[in-house]
């Protein structure tokens, strides 16, 4: 019917090369969380902080990273720097460049977290005797936690698939990247593309299900 | 103030890519957005046991990166002899990426009318589809309407990536100018000043609808 | 003893108390009556110091709760407090609710700390709950779990603000025989409620409230069967 023979068996001979770069794609994405994270903290604090520039840094960075495209971020990273004579390798380039978007969404994702935990909830924690340090380490905190947990996994997803763009700045090592070398090489495309789309898939389900695992044991209430 | 090697023409060069980001956008949408109708009617009303095939075909969409399903989309119609241009296949596999978010939305919506309110319209008299079309559409859509905003400017981010099926856009545009002009943070400021200009105050519009449309107003 | 001399408070340019006097002995029950916005939540927040008041004193014991040099976190560990809504800390079982103050506050030891805990929570009545997550139970429950998580820091004066309101007509009997057990104890407390039984049955005296200002104090006899001032008695007559 499409007068073209499949030749499945090329991309699975390739498959173990390919599951390295599904290794690559992971490092960048867990990499690119802990980063992101630790930004988020870092702008959520600014945005409390009353300060009108630390807030201002914050805002600015949140509506830049969730109203630009996620590649044009990498871009930025990639080409942009490079007029501060900051030349980034296309693995650090997409490092940063996912980094700077989860940490603009994750401080959302913060803020909305805090916001829907009442201020009774504190409340009842001072009038307890507590400080106001503590009521927020013991009270507020792990409901956040909660809270934030699911739109934060939602990420981590996104951050698998945004890995993908690595290979549009160059990047040859993560599964996109090491799909689209097989690719040129063999002009096998559909078969390399549709085996690296099922890595993706499973990839993007075992974090699902990982962290619902992961979140029905320790959110328990 | 900038010493630039950047002319009009160039710049008229960005506002044709922000151009063909806006028209795939634009068919992605209408398109994505009929057939997210059609789905996640389809889905809600046969239940989730026997959309379960349907449902893993979305799911699949929604979690294969993009690009790849750009790629795979082109790789197929080159297979399949349709002859389909960059713009064809580009709108295609972006409808079908759309419809896939929209399809949830749309469920979603519909399942947040109260079985109560859809018992009243049909004690009244109302066939299935009256009660769709002047109880559940107008409820639902009230519900949706924000996070179909948030898909849409969505769908406006990620079609920077037909670039990489040769499609001209605004982000692809933006890259042929650094190349020639060798400017990137000058002319990638424009750009990203384009895109923000062109989602930002969508993204308030639809956070204003949230607020304003919450259920404890 | 608690002492509150001439307290002002204003949230903008509502003034919500007009000067309040009003001296609670040790051991002594004292339950404040009055229609909404009279004033009577208000005060309480402010004897524990959640509130800052505009004018006035109030002592406890000799130390001046408003006073910058008084540690308030301190001071709240003597002066319990419980909320028309219980604010059970929702990601902690009943047992962790109550444990985690003495924990964390008091510097007890864990083992220390759920003796106390099953103490408390036994003696309101949640034996049974300890490894029950709050929302798992009624209000009426998680309001006792409240209490026993005030008690837990054995503080030697109760606030209680309208701890019936927001339950069901089925679970008030409970919360109010919790409130009577404590009172019968010898507990100091202070209690706004709308429970005008509960209020004559429990307390030694009364005070009723109206916009701000204490219109009326005395015992439950002369509050209840012989009002002197009018608003009291037009109250009286609108909650019987």
């Amino acid at each position: 019917m499409f007068n073209y023979t499949f030749h499945w068996n090329q991309a699975l001979r390739a498959l173990p090369q390919m599951l390295d770069g599904a290794v690559v794609t992971l490092q960048v994405a867990v990499l690119s969380m802990v980063i992101g994270v630790a930004c988020a903290i870092a702008l959520t604090v600014f945005r409390l902080s009353g300060s009108r520039i630390l807030g201002g840094i914050a805002a600015t960075w949140v509506e830049v990273a969730r109203n630009t495209p996620a590649l044009f971020q990498i871009y930025m990273a990639h080409f942009g720097l490079g007029n501060f004579g900051i030349h980034l390798s296309p693995y650090t380039a997409l490092l940063v460049g996912i980094a700077f978007n989860n940490a603009g969404y994750l401080a959302e994702n913060f803020r909305g977290a805090l916001k829907a935990i009442p201020d009774t909830q504190t409340r009842a924690g001072r009038s307890l005797g507590m400080t106001s340090l503590q009521a927020f380490r013991l009270i507020v905190l792990p409901q956040m936690l909660r809270v934030a947990f699911l739109p934060a996994t939602n990420q981590m997803v996104w951050a698998i698939l945004m890995t993908s763009l690595g290979v549009t700045v160059g990047m040859n090592t993560d599964l996109a990247g090491i799909t689209q070398e097989l690719n040129a090489r063999s002009f096998r495309t559909f078969e390399f593309f549709a085996l690296a789309a099922v890595i993706y898939y499973l990839i993007a389900k075992a974090v699902t299900l990982a962290a619902r695992g992961f979140a029905w044991r320790m959110f328990r209430y | 103030m900038f010493d630039t090697a950047l002319t009009w023409n160039d710049l008229a060069f960005l506002a044709q890519g922000a151009g063909m980001t806006l028209a795939v956008t634009a068919v992605a949408v209408t398109a994505g957005t009929v057939l997210g109708i059609l789905f996640g009617v389809i889905r809600f009303q046969i239940g989730p046991y026997w959309s379960a095939p349907l449902t893993l075909l979305l799911d699949v969409f929604r979690s294969v990166p993009l690009l790849i399903q750009l790629v795979l989309g082109n790789a197929f119609q080159s297979i399949a002899k349709l002859g389909w241009g960059a713009f064809t296949t580009s709108g295609v596999v972006l409808s079908l990426y759309t419809a896939a978010f929209c399809a949830e939305i749309v469920r979603g919506g519909i399942s947040s009318v109260p079985v109560t309110t859809r018992r009243a319209a049909r004690s009244l008299g109302m066939t299935w589809w009256q009660d769709m079309r002047y109880i559940v559409a107008p409820l639902a859509t009230r519900v949706s309407l924000p996070s179909w905003i948030g898909l849409t400017l969505g769908v406006m981010k990620d079609s920077a990536l037909v670039l990489w099926l040769g499609l001209v856009e605004l982000l692809r545009a933006s890259q042929i100018l650094v190349t020639r002009l060798q400017e990137p943070l000058f002319i990638l400021l424009i750009c990203g000043a384009i895109y923000f200009l062109l989602s930002f105050p969508v993204a308030r519009l639809g956070g204003y609808l949230e607020k304003r449309w919450s259920p404890n107003d | 003893m608690i002492e509150i001399e001439n307290v002002r408070k204003s949230f903008s340019s509502l003034e919500v108390l007009k000067g309040i006097d009003l001296t609670v002995e040790k051991g002594e029950v004292v339950t404040i009556i009055g229609g909404s916005g009279s004033g009577k939540s208000t005060l309480l927040t402010c004897i524990n110091g959640l509130e800052p008041i505009d004018s006035g004193r109030i002592v406890i014991d000799g130390t001046d709760v408003h006073a910058k040099s008084t540690d308030l976190n301190r001071l709240r560990r003597k002066v319990g407090i419980v909320f028309q809504q219980w604010n059970a800390f929702p990601h902690l079982t009943v047992l962790e609710n109550v444990m985690l103050a003495p924990r964390k506050v008091l510097g007890l030891s864990k083992d220390k700390a759920e003796e106390i805990a099953v103490k408390q929570l036994t003696h309101v009545g949640l034996g049974e709950k300890l490894k029950v997550y709050p929302n798992r139970m009624s209000g009426g429950q998680q309001q006792r779990m409240a209490i026993a998580r005030a008690l837990a820091m054995s503080p030697e004066y109760m606030l209680f603000d309208e701890v019936t309101s927001a339950l069901d007509p089925m679970l008030v009997g409970e919360v109010l025989d919790t409130l009577k057990m404590l009172a019968e104890e010898g507990m100091t407390m202070i209690c706004v409620t709308h429970e005008m039984t509960f209020a004559r049955d429990v307390s030694d005296r009364v005070a009723f409230f109206h916009q701000g200002i204490m219109a009326e104090i005395g015992t439950p006899d002369q509050i209840f069967a012989s009002p002197q001032n009018p608003e009291t008695q037009k109250f009286l007559a609108s909650v019987r």
